[in-house]
C-alpha cells in the first residue's frame, strides 16, 4: 500500500508539473500523433481496400473462368459450357430456372473527374440472372437498362469519380453510343466501380460472338462447391476453374493490398523509430527538468521505483494524447474518403472508400502506447539511478 | 557537548570522544574518495567523530574541504569507501541502496539551501511527504503536519503553494517536512545561504529551540560563523579531515 502510495504521489505531482513543460511535451505528442495518422492512415487504405473487393461477395456463389485464368480479363469461355454447367444440380434453381449470369468484361476510356485524365474502367455486360446472383443490387437512382439495347447503369462509386456518368448523359465507347439509365449500389462492394449492361448488346458491340468470360452461378447451398468443383473437373467438355466468389475476390484484392501494408508498415516503423527518439528526448528533458525534485524526493526515502514510473507514466500519457490525436484526425479526414486506383489484377479502376475501422484504431493507440513505453524507459532507469548526493545541489 | 570543549587542542579526539558512551552519530576511520580515471581522489580520510544526542554541531571549513561529502554520508546519501559509519545503532555503511533509502526515511530529516519544496504541493502536502512512507493513516498525518507548521509558525500558511512564500517561510517549510516524521537527526546543508541576516537568524533560532526544547541531533554545514554560533559546537574540516573544533 506504502508503495502504491508513493507510486500515485510521485506520479500525480508530475503530472501536475506537466504544464511547465509544454513546449517539449507538445514536440513528442505530436511526433508520436504522425506516426499514428500516417500507420492508420495506410492502413485504412488496405483495409478499405479490400473491404470494397470483398465485401459484396457471396459464400454460396461460384465463380468459374476457364482453367489457368487468373482473372476474368484471361478467361473465355462458350456457350455450351455455359449450358453445361448451368444444368447442373449443384446449382440453384428457382422457378425451375437456373440462377446464374453468364458475363462479358471490357475495359473502357473514361475521365476521371478529378484530374480528367483517362482511366481504365470495367464495363461488365450481365445477363438478368446476375441481379438475383448479386443479391446485395439496388438500383438507387433511375432504373435497370432494358434487355438488348445500348443502355447502362452505373455503379454508385464509378459514377461519383469518373465524369459523364450521370442519368440522362449519353457517353461514346469506340464507335457506339450509350445511355446512362440509371444508378445501383452492391453494399459498397466491387460492383460500384463497374458498369453495367445486357451481355449480348456487349458481345455485339465489341464483336465477341457467343463468347463470355465468366459465369456466376448461385450454389444450391454453400456446402455445394466442392461437388460442383468435382462435377466439372470430371467432364471432359468442360475446361473450367471453379472459384467460391468470395476466395476469388480475395485473392484479387491480395496484390494491391499486399503493396500498400508492404509501403505503408515500413514507413510507419521508420516514423515510429524517429517518434521514439522525439520521446525519448521530450522525457529525459523531463527528468532533467525535474532533477532536484526527484533528488530530493529520494532522499526524503522514496524509493527508485516509483521515480522511474512516473518517468514512464508520463511518456505514456504524452504518447496516448498524441495516439488519440492522430487517430481522431485520421478518422475526421479519411474515413469514407473515396479514392480509385487501377487494381493490378483486373487492369481497371476500383473505387472504394478509406476505411479507418476499430481493429485500426486499437492498433494505432497501441503503437502509440509501445512508442510511449520504449521513449520512456531509458530516462525512466536514468530518473532511477540518478545520483541522490550530486542531483540535490543542482540549481 | 562539554566532553568535546575539553578536548579542543586535539579535533579528532575531541570529536570521536564527544558523548562516546551515547553517541547517536559513531563515526571511526571514516574515509570517502572518488574515482577520476584511474586516480583515486580522497575527499574525506581516516575521520572519527561522535554526536551525541541533542548535539547541535555546526560543520565549517573552505568550499571542497569535504563537508557536504560527510553531511551526504552522515545521511545515506552516498557510502564511505573506508571506515565504519553507525547511526542508531545501525552500520549504515554496509547497507545496500535500497536500505539506504528506507533508513533515510525512517531516521533522518534533511534541510536544503534552497528548500527543495514541491512548487506543485501546498505547504502542508509538502510537510506530509515524509509521512506518506509511513503506516499512518490520513488522520493522523493531518494531526502531525498540523503541528510541525504549528512548531514552525506556519499554521496559517498552510494552504499555500511555495511561490506564495516568502524565503523564510519556505525554509520553515522544510524545517516542518524534516521533523514531521520525527527523525534522529536533522541534517542541514547551508540552511540560511539563500536568505537575509534577519530572517538568516529566524531560521537559526528556530533549529536552536528544536534542538534545545525537543531534543533534536542536528549536524548544520555552513559557511557563516555567525550561523555556527547558533550550535553548541563548531568542527572545522579541511582538505577532508577535522582540523579543530570549540
Amino acid at each position: 500500500m506504502k508503495g502504491l502510495t508513493q507510486i500515485f504521489t510521485v506520479s500525480a505531482m508530475n503530472l501536475r508539473n506537466l504544464p511547465q513543460r509544454l513546449g517539449s511535451s507538445s514536440v513528442a505528442v505530436f511526433g508520436v500523433a504522425c506516426v499514428v495518422g500516417v500507420f492508420i492512415g495506410v492502413l485504412s487504405m488496405a483495409s478499405g481496400f479490400q473491404r470494397t473487393m470483398i465485401s459484396a461477395g457471396s459464400p454460396d456463389t461460384a465463380i468459374l473462368m476457364r482453367s489457368g485464368a487468373t482473372s476474368e480479363m484471361s478467361s473465355g469461355l462458350g456457350f455450351e459450357e455455359i449450358q453445361i454447367v448451368s444444368q447442373l444440380p449443384q446449382v440453384r434453381r428457382e422457378n425451375g430456372e437456373p440462377v446464374t449470369s453468364a458475363e462479358l468484361y471490357v475495359i473502357v476510356d473514361i475521365p476521371k473527374r478529378s484530374t480528367n485524365t483517362s482511366a481504365n474502367v470495367p464495363l461488365r455486360g450481365v445477363e438478368d440472372g446476375a441481379f438475383e446472383v448479386r443479391d446485395g443490387i439496388e438500383i438507387i437512382e433511375g432504373r435497370r437498362f432494358e434487355t438488348g439495347r445500348n443502355e447502362l447503369i452505373v455503379g454508385r462509386g464509378a459514377q461519383q469519380q469518373f465524369a459523364g456518368l450521370d442519368v440522362g448523359n449519353t457517353i461514346q465507347f469506340g464507335q457506339m453510343e450509350w445511355d446512362v439509365v440509371g444508378v445501383f449500389a452492391d453494399k459498397g462492394g466491387l460492383s460500384e466501380s463497374e458498369l453495367w449492361t445486357d451481355v449480348r448488346v456487349l458481345q455485339s458491340a465489341y464483336r465477341r460472338g457467343n463468347s463470355f468470360q465468366s459465369l456466376r452461378v448461385k450454389l444450391a447451398s454453400e456446402d455445394a462447391l466442392e461437388a460442383l468443383q468435382a462435377e466439372v473437373a470430371s467432364n471432359p467438355q468442360l475446361d473450367m476453374d471453379v472459384h467460391r466468389e468470395t476466395d476469388y475476390l480475395s485473392d484479387q484484392a491480395e496484390p494491391l493490398s499486399k503493396f500498400i501494408k508492404g509501403v505503408g508498415y515500413p514507413l510507419a516503423v521508420l516514423m515510429a523509430l524517429g517518434a521514439v527518439f522525439g520521446a525519448i528526448n521530450t522525457m529525459y528533458a523531463s527528468v532533467s527538468a525535474r532533477t532536484r525534485e526527484i533528488a530530493t524526493l529520494r532522499a526524503i526515502g522514496f524509493g527508485a521505483f516509483p521515480v522511474a514510473f512516473s518517468t514512464l507514466l508520463e511518456s505514456l500519457i504524452l504518447a496516448l494524447i498524441g495516439g488519440v490525436i492522430g487517430s481522431l484526425v485520421v478518422y475526421l479526414i479519411f474515413n469514407g474518403y473515396t479514392v480509385s486506383t487501377i487494381n493490378g489484377a483486373s487492369f481497371s479502376q476500383v473505387v472504394f472508400d478509406f476505411a479507418v475501422t476499430g481493429d485500426l484504431l486499437v492498433q494505432g493507440i497501441v503503437a502509440a502506447v509501445f512508442i510511449g513505453l520504449i521513449g520512456g524507459f531509458f530516462p525512466a532507469v536514468r530518473a532511477a539511478r540518478l545520483p541522490v548526493a550530486t542531483a540535490l545541489r543542482e540549481t | 557537548m562539554s566532553d568535546a570543549n575539553e578536548a579542543a587542542l586535539d579535533p579528532q579526539a575531541s570529536a570521536a570522544s564527544a558523548g562516546n558512551e551515547t553517541a547517536l552519530v559513531h563515526c571511526t576511520n571514516l574515509g570517502k574518495s572518488y574515482r577520476k580515471g584511474k586516480e583515486s581522489v580522497p575527499v574525506l580520510s581516516n575521520l572519527n567523530l561522535n554526536i551525541p544526542k541533542g548535539d547541535f554541531l555546526a560543520l565549517m571549513g573552505p568550499s571542497g574541504s569535504g563537508k557536504t561529502t560527510l553531511l551526504n554520508l552522515l545521511g545515506g546519501l552516498d557510502s564511505p569507501t573506508d571506515g565504519s559509519l553507525e547511526i542508531a545503532g545501525e552500520r549504515i555503511d554496509r547497507f545496500s541502496r535500497s536500505q539506504l533509502t528506507r533508513w533515510r526515511a525512517r531516521h533522518v530529516g534533511f534541510i536544503f539551501q534552497f528548500y527543495n519544496l514541491m512548487p506543485v504541493l501546498s505547504a502542508e502536502r509538502n510537510v506530509e511527504l515524509p509521512l506518506l512512507l509511513t503506516k499512518l493513516s490520513s488522520k493522523q498525518r493531518k494531526k502531525q503536519v498540523a503541528i510541525a507548521l504549528e512548531l514552525v509558525g506556519l499554521k496559517d500558511r498552510a494552504k499555500h503553494k511555495p511561490s506564495e512564500l516568502s524565503g523564510g517561510q519556505e525554509q520553515r517549510v522544510a524545517i516542518a517536512r524534516a521533523i514531521v516524521s520525527d527523525p534522529d537527526l536533522l541534517l542541514c546543508d547551508e540552511p540560511t545561504g539563500d536568505l537575509d541576516r534577519t530572517t538568516a537568524d529566524d531560521i537559526l533560532s528556530l533549529l536552536q529551540t528544536l534542538n534545545q526544547q525537543q531534543g533534536k541531533t542536528i549536524v548544520m554545514v555552513t559557511h557563516d560563523p555567525l550561523a555556527a554560533e547558533y550550535a553548541q559546537r563548531t568542527l572545522h574540516l579541511d582538505k577532508g579531515t577535522l582540523i579543530t573544533g570549540n
